[in-house]
Formats: structure tokens, sequence, C-alpha cells
């Protein structure tokens, strides 16, 4: 019998596409977990519309939770997924492989994002620069360290 | 909201960010050259979501509706079927004045009854507002250039046309311009040759996705 928890368990092994030291439980995109005898639905909010991994990210979930020997129903919610949510283990983890995560409260603004805190995950020093709001993929910006003159990539606040 | 209505919104979202990926790899700058190729990623992330509400009224597909569609049904803006890639003054207007309109344009579909569109609105908004920020570092940075100037004074008129007439006024305050007649959609047809490139594919080989 499946239950709610081991649905959680196996989803916060699926690792985020692009960010694969993170897993979609982590990063906040997973809303919900609704379990009715052998059927699983899952609420899920991708984090950018354009991004690419969405589709990967659908198709990872519902394979883990056929894995289980349920049937799964992996729904694109209507709300808008925040950085916010992404969990304090989720933090911990961008930080250990050399990401930024998200600083400050959403809505970003130009204002806190030029001048507001933003440590380096390399030194853990606040005298850094915006370099770039946009980078590699959407969720991310580029900032410079100026204490040890490292670029990072800066998780965006969304 | 009516499908018309969302194949407007979704189209100018497809061809601009089409425009804007036309900097890919010749940018001023590799910080540009990654920006615009982002946010060209993302306003075409947005197309797809307008055109999967618009395909869900007319029983059709995100991408028929984008790229199965003859030039002429298309209904976006002239603004965005404008080629500017060998012009960075006019590309940065053209950004500036969209996103200008767009916040005012997706400010309002916030607030729809239909709460697919509203929820799709505040979605888009949230990482648009990258875009703003971006286009905003850049006209604080190029609005003593006479050449940027000249630009944002060819397209005005057509920065008009993004928006409804009711909404018009609310764009010139906003850039602190008076209101001229608009180039509304249908006035111009600029979009033929990229909408070869566009649909290439999808005409050499019927059916064929990615």
């Amino acid at each position: 019998m499946v239950t709610a928890e081991r649905v959680w368990e196996a989803l916060a092994e699926v690792p985020d596409p692009e960010i694969p030291v993170l897993s979609l439980v982590d990063l906040g995109v997973v809303r919900g977990v609704e379990v009715d005898g052998e059927h699983v639905h899952v609420g899920f909010t991708p984090t950018f519309l354009g991004c690419p991994a969405l589709e990967v990210m659908r198709e990872q979930m519902a394979e883990r939770i056929r894995e289980l020997g349920a049937e799964p129903d992996v729904e694109v919610l209507r709300e808008g997924w925040s950085s916010d949510w992404i969990t304090e283990e989720g933090h911990r983890k961008l930080r250990d492989s050399g990401f930024a995560p998200p600083s400050g409260s959403a809505p970003a603004t130009l204002l806190q994002i030029q001048t507001g805190s933003h440590p380096c995950p390399y030194c853990d020093s606040t005298d850094t620069r915006l370099d770039n709001l946009f980078g590699p993929t959407p969720c991310r910006s580029i900032r410079y360290c100026n204490a040890c003159r490292q670029p990072f990539e800066q998780f965006k606040t969304l | 909201m009516n499908a018309q209505e969302l194949l407007r919104l979704a189209d100018d979202e497809l061809i601009l960010g089409w425009r804007n990926s036309e900097w890919t790899g010749i940018a001023p700058f590799l910080e540009e050259d990654v920006a615009f190729s982002s946010i060209a990623q993302t306003e075409i992330g947005h197309a797809r979501a307008w055109y999967e509400l618009a395909a869900k009224e007319l029983g059709s597909d995100a991408d028929s509706l984008a790229f199965d569609r003859e030039p002429e049904d298309y209904l976006c803006s002239p603004l965005v079927e404008l080629r500017l890639a060998d012009d960075w003054a006019r590309t940065i207007a053209r950004h500036w004045l969209y996103e200008s309109a767009d916040a005012i344009r997706i400010g309002a579909l916030k607030a729809s009854d239909d709460p697919d569109v509203a929820g799709l609105a505040e979605k888009i908004d949230r990482e648009e507002a990258y875009h703003r920020m971006h286009a905003a570092m850049w006209e604080e940075r190029l609005r003593g250039d006479a050449r940027f100037r000249e630009a944002v004074d060819e397209l005005w008129p057509f920065a008009l046309g993004v928006l409804s007439e009711a909404q018009r006024s609310l764009l010139c305050e906003a850039v602190d311009r008076d209101e001229v007649e608009a180039i509304e959609q249908g006035e111009r047809n600029d979009l033929r040759p990229l909408w070869e490139e566009m649909t290439m594919v999808r005409r050499s080989v019927p059916g064929a996705s990615w």
C-alpha cells in the first residue's frame, strides 16, 4: 500500500535536472501529494515557464511513483513557484556546491539585487557585485566576489 | 478571455522571443549574449503557456498554433516583428518600450475574472520583473545617447500599438511621452522572412515535434 509519506520520500530522491545536487522536494516544486488507493496525485509548479527541464521533471516523478506500484497523475498547478519555497536543506546543498541560494524574499527589486547582501558561496564575503541579471539557465544570475575574486552563480529571487 | 486575445499575447511573446534570439552569439559583449538568449527563452516559454490556454479553447495544441498558421494569421504587434538585430540602440529601445507596455497589459490580466488567465499572468509577471530590471538598467545607461533617443522616437508609435486604446494613456504616463497615432496589428508586415525560418522544420517534416 502506497502512502503519501513514501511518495514524498521517493520524490525527495529525484534530482533537479539542471542542478542535480538539489532534489525536486528541496527546490519546493512539489506542492502536494494525495494518495487514493493506487492513484497518486502530485501538484507540481515549475520554477520558470521557459524551463526546458519541466517535462523531464514530470516524467521522472511519474516514473518514481510507478516504481512504487501506483498510478501517477502529475498536475502542473496554476500557482506560480517562488524561490522562498526552497528548503533550508536546499539552501545548504546549493551553498556546498558553489551556488548562492536566493537571498531576500520575493519579489526582487533592482535596488535589492544591486545593493542587498549577497554572500559569496565560496568565502562568505558580502563584498560581491552583480555581473549579469541572466545566467546559464532562467533561474540564475551571475555575481562576482571582490574578496576572493571568484565569479559565482546566484539563484534568482522569484 | 477569448482565444483571439490569447493568441495575440502568445504571438507577441513568440515573435519577440525569436527576434531577441537573433542576438545569440553576436551581442556587443558576452553578458548581453547570455541576457538576450535567456530573455528569448523565457519569452518563448510564456508564449507556450498562452498558446496552451488558447489551444484548450480551440481544440488544438501549442506547437500547431505557434508554427502551423500562415504568416498573415499571426496577431502580433508590428513592434515585435521588426528585425533589429544589427542595431543595438533600436533593440534596447524596443526592449524598454515593449517591457513598459507589457507590464501594463500583464498588470491588467492579473485582475482577470478567468482564474487560468489571472494565475498565468501572475506567474509571468514575476519572471518579467527581471526583463524589466534589465531594460531599466539599459535605458538609464543609454538615455543620453542620441541614437537611442532617435530609436525611441521612431518606435514609440509601434509601442502604443502593443496595447488596447484604453491602456495607452498608462504607457504615456509610465514612459513620460505624449500619445501619438499608434501603429497597430495588421498595418505592417515584416514577419514573412522570420516565419519562413521559424516554421521551416514543421513545413519540411509535417507533424515533427521536438
